[in-house]
């Protein structure tokens, strides 16, 4: 693999995603043998909107290669506050970093903060863009749970504003995967991720039930459906609940149905499928730390 | 028609650039495209939806004055991709030109996402891949398809 920056899932092809994966997997295999891999390197964290699993996620990643982070803190205290551009705030803090990691909530902005700096610059969600290390992980977790050949996958939940959404759909059209995309109406796909899907040639399979289609799934991949999005909060109770989940839902499901979520999740999965076979969400952000420990060692690697 | 038709409708220009072959009813567009309203004071002839062999109708324009920039030429390629472009001095054509369309367009138009960074004050330009019927936004992907010369950059 050799990308000075990951930005997007869509620059990832079959041979990259197969050698991050597998390179996750030998370090799921023995920790051990890469905890001092990178003593001394130093991972710049910017983060312009409150995350807490994806931050951890990558200071454990880079504590567990032997480094360390610098941290731009939160926003109210950094010079973004006194009206700083982004371009100017990354060029500033490559120069305490050997690598960045950029959150921030316009769609774009880790594009363009890549164009001016030289040290590898991680996207770690870029407005209701894309999340490609989110999206690394989740292929991990499908390879490991279902495996990459005749999957049939459901995506359901919030699929207009999802970011992992369009990270991860846009990934399996690497694979063999047949996607159901379901939705409330006023919540799919949008224009530019239909587009790029059919340019790969996928097709989309639009429910707007997950009855229609949950008897052949292989994965669910459940998505919070934003309180926000709809205009009053009736509409948002009537419609986010047609798309929760609990055991009983999922009598008519395979027995080995997979079911994933990005968290945080609210009520789109009752508690009671936690303790179920089908409950594998939490082994899914777990596996964000070899997953990104792979990403950070292939990087860092390739840019020394 | 004879030429003293052809006069009265679209009068000669000395020096400037005359925009022929623009797919019949874009000719407002293409003025949007150059920025020309009217208040800059040089002569613009307009004629709309003319008979042609090749379009069918066609519209040209004339701009006294001006002559187009890459931007301004790569923006009307996408609007009018079958118009050609002549430039005048001294009355005489000097150059003859069909427009190409190009693979990307640079500053020239604005995202219509407003959540997109290149909307903000960063220093980048605008920056559109041209797509099979549309262009896409580089930095957050938003495709336009539809009326590209509202979305013109503001000077």
């Amino acid at each position: 693999m050799r990308h000075d920056h990951i930005i997007s899932a869509k620059q990832l092809s079959r041979a990259d995603i197969e050698a991050v994966l597998d390179h996750a997997a030998d370090i799921a295999a023995d920790p051990e043998a890469y905890a001092e891999r990178h003593a001394g390197t130093l991972l710049g964290l910017l983060f312009f909107e409150p995350s807490t699993r994806t931050k951890m996620s990558f200071t454990t990643a880079m504590k567990r290669l032997g480094g360390d982070i610098v941290d731009m803190g939160s926003v109210e205290s950094s010079s973004v506050k006194k009206g700083e551009s982004l371009a100017d705030t990354v060029r500033v803090v490559e120069g305490y970093a050997d690598a960045l990691v950029l959150r921030h909530p316009m769609e774009g902005s880790s594009k363009m903060a890549s164009e001016f700096v030289d040290v590898p610059l991680v996207n770690a969600g870029d407005g209701a863009g894309q999340h490609p290390t989110q999206t690394l992980l989740d292929l991990y977790t499908i390879r490991e749970n279902a495996g990459f050949d005749d999957l049939s996958i459901g995506i359901m939940g919030d699929l207009k504003y999802g970011r992992t959404v369009h990270s991860l759909a846009h990934a399996l059209t690497n694979v063999d995967a047949h996607q159901h995309f379901i939705s409330p109406e006023s919540l799919q796909l949008p224009r530019s991720v239909r587009y790029d899907l059919h340019q790969e040639g996928a097709e989309v399979r639009e429910h707007t039930e997950l009855d229609e289609v949950l008897p052949e799934l292989d994965v669910l991949y459940v998505t919070r459906i934003q309180r926000e999005r709809f205009p009053d909060e009736s509409e948002y109770r009537e419609v986010a609940g047609q798309y929760q989940i609990d055991s009983e839902t999922l009598a008519a499901a395979k027995d080995d149905l997979t079911v994933m979520h990005p968290l945080p999740r609210v009520d789109e999965i009752a508690h009671d499928i936690d303790d179920t076979e089908y409950a594998t969400y939490f082994e899914q952000a777990h596996n964000g730390v070899p997953v990104r420990m792979a990403l950070l060692d292939m990087l860092l690697e390739a840019n020394e | 028609m004879t030429d003293d038709d052809q006069q009265l409708r679209v009068s000669k220009i000395r020096n400037g650039t005359v925009i022929d072959h623009i797919t019949g009813g874009q000719a407002l567009n293409v003025l949007a495209i150059l920025g020309i309203d009217g208040t800059s004071g040089d002569s613009v002839s307009v004629a709309m939806n003319m008979p042609s062999d090749r379009l069918g109708k066609k519209d040209i324009v004339k701009v006294e004055g001006k002559e187009l920039s890459q931007n301004e030429v790569d923006v009307l390629s996408l609007i009018a991709p079958a118009a050609s472009i002549n430039i005048v001095r001294d009355f005489e054509v000097v150059e003859k030109a069909r427009v190409e369309r190009p693979s990307m367009v640079e500053g020239v138009l604005e995202c219509p996402n407003h959540n997109c960074i290149s909307t903000e004050d960063e220093p980048v330009k605008s920056r559109f891949a041209v797509v099979d019927d549309g262009v896409r936004c580089e930095y957050c992907e938003t495709i336009i398809r539809d009326n590209l010369p509202a979305h013109i950059l503001a000077e």
